[in-house]
């Protein structure tokens, strides 16, 4: 039995980058609060982990401020979205593989 | 001994799919819209459009019954002392309706969304009320324009059809059944545009008997 183990994305080890990935593919743009709140994640944490995705290439970051507060808000981009779901299948066909057997 | 290893990582792995389900639906819709709150609209809505009959039948005479359009009327009724009267206490009765059910939805869907965890101002419900208001201020405003130059017959047509379509565009954010509640009335307000003289009737089935029907459905498949 050969388990597609190699196309589990590493990036996606994490279960915070995952759930992360999911809202921004889900969603056009989040914000950073917004995203704290839902995942409900301390700031330190949350933003290790955007940065890790950022590096990746899989999302990319919006600064801009609302009047004087900064507003940043986080972006998926193709690569993340086709990572994410190769990531996703590859789950699924782990799932279908071991009910064959 | 290795099947059992494997059967612990399968479930593992599908609760992490639920989650990741979970997640994106939680992030992108609003899914706290109470469906008890819809099936209260409904009935303050028939109570309403009750009074409103009462109170436009008791006025007139069987024979003098019409209904006015291009701000002439199609039967000798309207225009006497009273008539002004009786508009405003139609006016009325519409705007208590109106607060009871927003009032209704948004305290159970607070208490809703206490429950369910999730932020009751958040990006979901800004979003939402953005593309509800959007037609359904167009709409209101339209209305009162057409009433201040006597078009009445607008009124149950029109407020169907705006209603509608703000349902339609904020079913991108919450559950999609609330799609083909905005459907069903804006084809029920076409169908009252081409029958005029019911309009009291097709308002109280479109914001009475279709409220009551989905919020029903909503409060089965959501809320319990």
């Amino acid at each position: 039995m050969k388990i597609p183990f190699e196309k589990l994305d590493k990036a996606f080890e994490n279960r915070l980058r995952l759930q992360i990935m999911s809202v921004l593919v889900a969603n056009d743009r989040y914000d950073f609060n917004s995203l704290k709140e839902l995942l409900e994640t301390t700031d330190g944490n949350l933003a290790s982990h955007l940065k890790g995705l950022e590096k990746e290439e899989y999302i990319v970051v919006h600064k801009a401020f609302l009047g004087r507060k900064p507003n940043t808000t986080y972006e998926s981009t193709d690569k993340g979205k086709k990572a994410f779901k190769d990531h996703l299948d590859a789950l699924e066909q782990l799932i279908k593989q071991q009910k064959k057997t | 001994m290795n099947n059992k290893v494997l059967y612990v990582e399968e479930k593992e792995i599908q609760n992490e799919l639920a989650s990741i389900r979970n997640l994106m639906e939680r992030s992108s819709k609003f899914i706290s819209l109470s469906g008890l709150s819809g099936i209260l609209a409904g009935i303050y809505a028939l109570i309403g459009a009750a009074f409103a009959y009462n109170i436009i039948y008791n006025y007139t005479s069987l024979p003098e019954r019409g209904y006015v359009d291009n701000g002439a009327q199609a039967t000798g009724l309207f225009f006497s002392s009273s008539y002004r009267m009786l508009e405003w206490k139609l006016i009325a009765i519409a705007f208590v309706v109106l607060v009871l059910s927003i009032l209704t939805g948004i305290i159970l869907s607070l208490r809703k969304a206490k429950r369910k965890g999730q932020p009751i101002w958040g990006k979901t419900s800004r979003s939402m009320l953005f593309y509800m208001a959007t037609p359904l201020f167009t709409g209101g405003f339209l209305i009162l324009i057409f009433i201040y130059r006597g078009h009445y017959s607008i009124v149950a047509p029109a407020s169907l059809i705006f209603y509608g379509l703000s349902l339609v565009g904020a079913s991108n954010f919450t559950y999609n059944d609330i799609k083909f509640l905005g459907l069903c009335d804006i084809i029920l307000g076409l169908v009252t545009a081409c029958i005029p003289g019911y309009g009291l009737l097709f308002w109280a089935i479109g914001f009475g008997v279709l409220h009551i029907v989905y919020g029903s459905v909503m409060y089965f498949k959501y809320d319990r």
